[in-house]
């Protein structure tokens, strides 16, 4: 407690603490640290280690999908009695695919992603000390940390995981008796989200409160980087929708384990008999849990989106082109995300005239997201262009928008929807739209940031290859599925070589799993450049390294606790003057001249 | 380390500000519940309930709860401290008797056979049990945050105390107080 009250006692003149110094020991400095920049790399290599875990997970039941027929004996030795006989159970297979979905949207893509770098960034760029409560932050972290450790050992228990699909739908969420993963592993799975739900509420509390309220003289709200104004609106969405999640998770608990009737009905249950509930409705869980589920999707795409505009446009040597509009168009994709979640509840019965009205507001995205993707492109467009890793994975992350944004204009359609709910379609536009190029948004975020984070240098070569393996790597994989989902294939399914009408497929299904394998090995190589340039990477020299106008560079290379020695900075202008009056750059710091042109 | 400190001073301190924020995440959480409330209950199956009579002798009691802490912040302004301890004590006890009573209007509802959980329930009387219990944690929370507060007091010396970690307690409890009077109206009108 002392800690938060040294750090922010000055600004209350309440300060009993002085200027005294404060000593860290390997526990407070690595451990329970308070600052943020070292809470933003706990939350980087926990969500690494689970990427690798989620990784993993999509490499083995992609063997089962693309070799159906043939065993590998290493899956015994790996799997135990999930993997008999050399070949993935189906209840494994529904275990992998469930863990896989929960572990990538929630520990990686959404801690391991707005958790960095709403972390590391926004002290840093709109000049504050830390975050408005160090403390909170910290307990932010360790609530991810306690989830992850007990979704872990979710995996190790007798029954398995739980296999239920990463929505958790009732039954099979709500009734031990509904699969072997519906036993212990769900209880686990519930406990896990509970305990992570409230790492991001502690997260997205401070996060607002730090931009709203810490921000260094002169940094007003449109001076911000656009980085900081998507993840408000990030921490916006977590704050409003994760609530309502848990709110689902409560009933879904009192279903389960105190024989309450608000999802289970009398439905019969094979071997049991019909169960003793009554009145029970399974959609309700499905308008709770896609109340949250539609935002977060764009709590995972907005970081992404935030730090491409940043970074397009710094190595573009130009503005941001059409700054109010990108704000404008993350605060309606903001409002939007609350608006559509019956999207994904297309074929429940839903009435058609709510359904179209839900067709609406969905196609209605297509606007701000548009006034977006045209915005990067005439950042670029005659840019002075520096290929940087970084650069290549935010170009990337347009692309890989751009085309997983427009199939998502047929799946918002509820006529096709009827068609393609529930088939690889909608795995490859998810995949592309959310997973990967959200994906690429953090890669190019921590190709970025990682001189400021550990005052090294990534290797570049290896970061090119990185990238160009994993752009035609993830191409090459979700590309096809589209055609599979067209022709009917649905998701989730174990084995599609006993359909005559899917075994057109079989060649192609074998081709993807190859391609998976060598994304998945590429990753690995990410991860070797960059704990081996933490340790043995160059040097950084220049303090700015980048050339860029943000105030996280005015910081010292390696910024202790407190960020700044000695005053923060003041702020005098917007973060994109690049190239203005002919001149490459000039920092926020730098005030207006009298004879400057207007931006 | 040594020089920590915010360039400009804020009319809003940041830990009242995350407390405001916290509030509407967590009008969030009841607002999906009383949602999820309506939406079962347009599907039918729905049992008329009456509220337990106690339910109108809690809400008077936080009322009142919501009037000591208001005291107890203004005399802690104005330094009267002793005076002070002794409200947040009152406050802190209403709002045990507040939880009590709920409690007992449970019990009530099952000597009337209205199951609350289990094989025999309605999800009438489950959402009541399980909206009306979650508002009581709030509740618990409050008052450990009161208790809390009090002794903090003693910790200090006189004069001394920040009014920060008080108010940001007082704004929580008239929050929970507005909460059970937005749910204990909801169920009148929708039941």
């Amino acid at each position: 407690m002392s800690h938060e009250a040294v750090l922010h006692g000055d600004a209350h003149g309440h300060d009993d603490h002085g200027h005294h110094e404060h000593h860290d020991t390997f526990l407070t400095k690595y451990v329970f640290s308070q600052d943020h920049k070292m809470i933003a790399k706990q939350f980087l290599i926990t969500g690494m280690v689970w990427a690798v875990l989620g990784g993993l997970m999509s490499v083995l039941f992609r063997l089962q999908l693309g070799y159906p027929d043939s065993t590998f004996p290493f899956l015994e030795d790996l799997l135990g009695k999930w993997g008999k006989g050399g070949r993935i159970t189906p209840e494994a297979y529904y275990a992998l695919v469930t863990t896989h979905g929960t572990v990538l949207v929630f520990f990686v893509l959404t801690a391991g992603l707005s958790g960095t770098f709403a972390n590391f960034l926004i002290p840093l760029q709109v000049g504050a000390r830390d975050m408005a409560s160090p403390f909170m932050n910290m307990l932010s972290y360790w609530f991810f940390f306690a989830a992850s450790i007990v979704m872990l050992s979710s995996m190790f228990v007798e029954t398995g995981p739980f296999s239920g699909g990463w929505t958790a739908y009732p039954p099979l969420s709500a009734l031990g008796d509904a699969s072997p993963g519906s036993k212990t592993g769900m209880d686990l799975w519930i406990i896990s989200m509970a305990l992570f739900v409230v790492s991001s509420l502690l997260g997205g509390l401070n996060y607002i409160a730090t931009i709203l309220n810490m921000r260094t003289k002169g940094m007003s709200m449109t001076r911000l980087p656009l980085t900081i104004w998507a993840l408000f609106f990030t921490a916006v969405l977590g704050v409003l929708s994760f609530p309502v999640l848990f709110s689902g998770f409560i009933l879904l608990i009192f279903d389960r384990n105190f024989g309450t009737s608000f999802y289970l009905s009398d439905i019969f249950v094979n071997g049991v008999g019909a169960l003793p509930n009554e009145g029970g409705s399974a959609i309700l869980y499905q308008h709770l849990f896609w109340f949250l589920g539609h935002p977060e999707v764009y709590i995972i795409l907005l970081p992404a989106m935030g730090m491409v505009s940043e970074i397009l446009s710094i190595n573009s040597r130009k503005p941001i082109f059409g700054y109010m509009a990108m704000i404008g168009s993350l605060f309606a994709i903001a409002i939007l995300a609350f608006l559509v979640w019956a999207h994904h509840m297309f074929v429940t019965g839903l009435n058609p005239f709510l359904g179209s009205v839900f067709v609406l507001l969905t196609l209605l995205i297509a606007v701000p997201s548009a006034i977006k993707v045209f915005n990067w492109l005439t950042t670029l467009w005659r840019g002075n262009i520096r290929f940087t890793p970084a650069m290549l994975f935010a170009i990337g992350f347009v692309s890989l928008f751009i085309s997983g944004g427009l199939t998502g204009i047929w799946l918002g359609n509820s006529a096709l929807d009827i068609h393609l709910h529930d088939t690889y379609f909608v795995i490859a536009h998810f995949h592309i739209v959310m997973g990967v190029a959200s994906m690429f948004g953090m890669f190019a975020g921590i190709y970025h940031w990682f001189p400021k984070m550990y005052g090294k240098q990534l290797n570049n070569t290896l970061g090119y290859i990185h990238f160009w393996v994993t752009i035609a790597g993830a191409y090459l994989i979700f590309w096809p599925m589209h055609y599979e989902g067209l022709a009917g294939m649905p998701r989730r399914y174990y084995d599609f070589s006993i359909w005559e009408s899917f075994k057109q497929f079989g060649e192609l299904n074998k081709f993807i799993s190859l391609v998976s394998m060598i994304v998945f090995m590429v990753q690995l190589l990410f991860l070797f450049n960059f704990f081996y340039s933490i340790f043995k990477g160059r040097k950084l020299t220049k303090q700015n390294p980048w050339d860029a106008t943000t105030l996280e560079w005015t910081a010292p290379i390696n910024p202790g606790h407190g960020n700044w020695v000695g005053e923060i900075p003041e702020v005098h202008r917007w973060p994109y003057d690049y190239g203005k009056d002919g001149v490459d750059f000039i920092a926020q710091t730098t005030p207006v001249g009298a004879d400057e042109s207007q931006h | 380390m040594s020089t920590i400190a915010t360039n400009e001073p804020q009319r809003i301190h940041p830990h009242r500000f995350i407390m405001w924020i916290a509030i509407g995440s967590i009008v969030m959480m009841f607002a999906g519940m009383t949602s999820a409330y309506i939406v079962k209950k347009n599907q039918g199956n729905w049992l008329a309930i009456e509220l337990p009579v106690l339910f109108w002798y809690s809400t008077a009691v936080i009322l009142a709860s919501s009037v000591t802490i208001f005291l107890a912040n203004t005399a802690l302004k104005a330094g009267k401290t002793s005076f002070y301890k002794t409200l947040i004590t009152i406050t802190a006890i209403l709002g045990v008797v507040f939880i009590s009573m709920q409690w007992e209007g449970f019990k009530d509802l099952e000597t009337r056979g209205i199951a609350l959980i289990g094989p025999q329930s309605n999800s009438a009387s489950s959402f009541l049990f399980v909206i009306t219990g979650l508002h009581m944690l709030h509740v618990l929370g409050g008052v450990i945050a009161l208790i809390v507060t009090f002794f903090r007091s003693f910790w200090v010396q006189e004069g001394q105390i920040n009014l920060v970690p008080t108010q940001i307690v007082a704004t929580y409890w008239h929050f929970v107080d507005v909460l059970w009077i937005y749910l204990f109206i909801f169920y009148q009108l929708i039941a």
